[in-house]
């Protein structure tokens, strides 16, 4: 990884580069003929070469996702795909490698894109296709006694109802019961036969907890000029207010400082893919919100964006209206907002300011909520963007009634809500934070050159958004792969070129301002679709109909971008599912650098390094 | 000068520390006595400062849309036609819409002769589960499912108290007027009428019309354009003894079965008679 250069700049479409493959490697690449899907696919044996050759020759140095599909019954076979960019900018190549389900197995891309570590962790955890060539390919998600690979489509969870949602019991005879009534304590978890449960309380524990990290809990001493001193391997969390959630990082420590790291994550976990292939189309929007809980907008329009492309190969798709998409531009930028005040915030506790920033910072995102609530109901799950527009239209005022429960009025506004807030206190509380921190000796002498991340690391890990531009590559969807009205607006790309923890907080600082820049342009334009349409298909279509293939929407999330990868087998009689429902998350994808950033800095930088890429465990432990 | 970047800050702390107790001493009083427009503008968008709310002696005030666990909306108890029933027609929508799949519908049938009738016999939502997502309250047809404002929920079992059953979902139609007076106008408006929209269709073809929407935000206006335009009620006089129970339907003849002659109105009496069949089955349990 340390010896990889930028790869060099290469133009051409898509198409060209495809020829190019399919000439070098005239046995393993292939095109990928179903219908609704694109790409190349690539045979097992060529499939390192093949990816050296697209980052090296072609240009898409930058390798956004990795996932596992399962086509059981399909096609009985499973797939690795991969979508890989150019960091300047254009659409994906997207590039698959298929193997039988038994004894599942693909080369290793981890030696081209380290980025991948993760991602075929997981792939392995869920899917149990074996990674040859990773060195430390291990559960990431489930616990290592875990029985199974869940995502496979023949693996059925402890409260296994059916395959797709709606379920049969709930009408017409929906005599209710209790999940655990169909499940008695206890029964609802298999181990595996040869599983010692013993072998987990007993002594061993503490080398089973740290087994296969190659740190090693042998306390083997050794020197330092003198001194001596132990070898001392540290837990961060997973309970520990620094962690941003149920987070565990181990650390190896000589004295204060850090020589290795490795994240543990997975505390979180729920199966949101697994969930989201029960699930019809429509009820994965609102379990979106629960992904990146603070920007829970942007989940959804990504979510919306992907099986909008699916939708548009069918037939009656109409595009959003204007109007929608201008509300969603303004939804999303709010979040934006949002989500960097709390960054920041929160970064400031990380370094021991507790909690004046971070509530100076989270002043003015209560008024932003309370516009969310008033417009989809809820202030952080909004469930608001629906496929081919949004829920509904912006209420004409912001109100409260006095009811029951609450024996407060208000009423504003919502033009003029919105307006003020635009206009006058977001940019006035920026500058604000601006003028409280960035000057700060504190701050500086504990952010700058701290947490460094150069360039093509932070390519080549993979790492998206703020923590990819603090780094010098000014990479955005918003204009990489512009999507929504973002082509109309005019907004620069925030970059910094430090890569420092103290780059990472001024480039938020930075986008929040461009963030304003677009609400600014975003106001007239609703102005002026008043009375427009905000929706753009048949309101009362509860499981629409979603034609066969695949698609990959991505938006520019505020902690980076943010992926799903649906695919859709599109039964024309039963129910409608998605067949594969993937999310790329920027937090879980932006932890594969933390490791490299933290090696050498001291205990109390872990924590400030961590809270500099912004995570959120939602999202992360999915 | 090293230094000068921290005293700015603190110039910032200090700045905010004065802008909150400005605005508190601005408006300390008013806050406890006066007109209520006044918390209203102390929570606007030109406020300065910080400030805080004293749960539960103040509440915020949820917005129109609000949403928590959802509620059925049944007529008022004192309807003119008929009192505490329900707008739920057990369709199923709601039920196969629901993400986390929380709510469980008996569809109504007629004891006698075993075909659904638009009631649901059961209506449970699994709070516990329930995601607030508000899926329910946007697709069902009927507008018979709302998302209520009652977020204080918090009880010490669960076993007990978070499987909500139909007595304890239904609220009278008024109190989602009440709520969500926007909303209601709005979902009115397109149906035509301040009656459920089965209403509405059955009066249209036993030659009649139902209420027409006049736009209101007092669930009492409501109430009494309804009663103004009731077909003469004969005095019952157990209906206003048992009217008090919102949930329980009160035996009480839709005027409907009186009306023109044909086809229509005669499937409009067997769904009448179905009802009033189901009505009697359920007071002899003794329900
Ligand atoms: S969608 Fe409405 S009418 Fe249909 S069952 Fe649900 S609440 Fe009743
Ligand atoms: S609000 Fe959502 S989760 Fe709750 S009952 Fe309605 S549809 Fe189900």
């Amino acid at each position: 990884m340390t010896d990889q250069t930028l790869a060099p700049v290469q133009t051409g479409t898509i198409e060209n580069a495809i020829e190019f493959l399919k000439a070098r490697y005239p046995d393993s690449v292939k095109d990928d003929t179903r219908s609704g899907y694109s790409g190349v696919v690539v045979s097992k044996s060529q499939l390192v070469d093949v990816a050296r050759t697209l980052r090296d020759e072609l240009g898409f140095d930058y390798l956004s996702s990795a996932t596992a599909v399962d086509y059981l019954g399909v096609s009985d076979h499973m797939e690795m795909v991969y979508h890989a960019y150019r960091t300047s900018g254009g659409p994906p190549l997207v590039f698959k490698a298929q193997t039988e389900r038994s004894n599942a197995e693909v080369p290793s891309l981890i030696d081209v894109w380290p980025g991948v570590d993760f991602q075929e962790r997981e792939a392995w955890d869920l899917f149990g296709i074996r990674f040859a060539g990773h060195p430390n390919l291990k559960r990431i998600l489930m616990w290592d006694g875990f029985e199974g690979h869940p995502m496979r489509k023949d693996w059925r969870e402890a409260y296994y109802e059916e395959d797709q949602k709606p379920f049969e019991s709930r009408w017409p005879r929906g005599y209710i019961r209790r999940a655990e009534e169909l499940n008695v304590y206890g029964r609802n978890v298999r181990y595996p036969d040869d599983l010692d449960l013993g072998a987990l309380k007993d002594d061993s524990a503490e080398e089973s907890l740290y087994s296969g990290m190659g740190l090693g809990v042998d306390v083997s001493a050794y020197e330092t000029e003198g001194i001596k001193t132990d070898k001392l391997v540290v837990n961060l969390g997973p309970h520990h207010p620094s962690t941003h959630g149920v987070f565990r990082m181990v650390v190896t420590l000589d004295g204060e400082t850090v020589l290795s790291l490795e994240p543990v994550m997975g505390y979180l976990h729920r199966n949101h893919e697994k969930i989201g292939e029960r699930n019809a189309w429509l009820h994965n929007m609102p379990f979106t919100d629960r992904l990146d809980y603070i920007s829970s907008m942007s989940n959804n329009l990504g979510y919306a964006l992907a099986v909008e492309d699916l939708l548009a190969s069918g037939a009656r798709y109409a595009p959003p209206s204007y109007r929608a998409e201008a509300i969603r531009v303004l939804m999303v930028e709010l979040t934006r907002i949002v989500n960097h005040f709390w960054a920041i915030g929160f970064l400031l506790n990380d370094l021991g300011a507790f909690f004046t920033p971070a509530l100076y910072a989270i002043a003015e995102r209560e008024k932003i909520l309370d516009f969310f609530e008033a417009t989809a109901g809820s202030r952080m799950m909004c469930n608001y963007m629906r496929f081919q527009g949004v829920a509904k239209d912006l209420p004409e005022r912001i109100r409260s009634t006095a009811n029951l429960l609450n024996d407060r009025v208000r009423d504003f506004n919502t033009m003029d809500y919105l307006t003020e807030m635009i206009t006058e206190r977001l940019p006035r509380a920026i500058d604000d934070l601006d003028r409280y921190l960035t000057d700060s000796e504190i701050v500086k002498s504990r952010t700058i050159g701290v947490g460094y991340l150069p360039p093509e690391m932070a390519i080549a890990y993979s790492t998206a958004g703020p923590l990819l531009r603090a780094s010098g590559i000014p990479y955005d969807v918003r204009r990489a792969e512009p999507y929504s009205i973002y082509p109309d607006l005019d907004f620069d790309v925030a970059v910094r070129y430090n890569g420092d923890i103290y780059d990472r907080y001024l480039i938020r600082l930075d986008e929040m301002r461009e963030s304003v820049r677009i609400l600014k342009q975003v106001l007239p334009r609703l102005e002026k679709s008043q009375g427009e349409s905000i929706f753009s298909g048949n309101k009362a279509i509860y499981m629409p109909r979603v034609p066969v293939g695949e698609a990959y929407g991505r938006v520019e999330n505020p902690k980076g971008e943010l992926g799903y990868y649906v695919v859709s087998e599109g039964d024309p009689k039963g129910p409608q599912n998605p067949w594969r429902y993937h999310v790329r998350a920027p937090s879980f994808i932006n932890l594969t650098a933390l490791g490299a950033m933290c090696k050498g800095h001291k205990v109390a930088d872990v924590v400030a390094i961590l809270g500099s890429i912004d995570i959120v465990l939602g999202e992360t432990d999915r | 000068m090293y230094g000068m970047g921290i005293l700015k800050g603190l110039g910032v702390t200090i700045r905010h520390f004065f802008e909150s107790y400005a605005e508190d001493i601005r408006y300390s009083g008013r806050r406890y006595f006066g007109a209520k427009s006044d918390f209203s503008e102390r929570q606007g968008i030109d406020t300065r400062g910080v400030y805080t709310v004293q749960y539960p002696e103040e509440k915020i005030a949820v917005p129109e849309r609000f949403r928590f666990v959802p509620f059925l909306v049944v007529n008022d108890a004192d309807h003119p036609e008929a009192p505490g029933e329900d707008w739920c027609t057990s369709c199923g929508i709601c039920s196969k819409v629901c993400p986390p799949q929380c709510i469980w519908i008996v569809r109504g049938e007629d004891p006698v002769t075993k075909r659904p009738i638009p009631q649901p016999e059961a209506f449970y939502i699994d709070t516990d589960i329930c995601m607030n997502c508000g899926y329910c309250a946007e697709f069902c047809p009927f507008d018979a499912i709302k998302m209520d404002h009652d977020y204080e929920l918090a009880s010490y079992d669960r076993t007990t108290y978070h499987i909500h059953d139909k007595a304890r979902l239904s609220k009278p139609f008024s109190y989602w007027m009440s709520i969500a007076p926007t909303t209601a106008n709005e979902e009115a408006r397109d149906r035509g009428s301040w009656e459920h929209s089965d209403v509405v269709k059955e009066k249209k073809k036993a030659g009649g019309a139902a209420v027409a929407y006049t736009p209101t935000e007092s669930p009492a206006e409501v109430l009494a354009l309804l009663k103004a335009n009731a077909p003469k009620p004969e005095p019952e006089p157990e209906a206003a003894a048992a009217s008090t129970a919102v949930a329980s339907p009160v035996a009480g003849e839709a005027p409907a079965a009186e009306a023109a002659d044909g086809e229509k109105a005669a499937r409009l009496a067997k769904r009448e008679a179905a009802l009033a069949r189901k009505r009697a089955a359920k007071e002899q349990s003794g329900e």
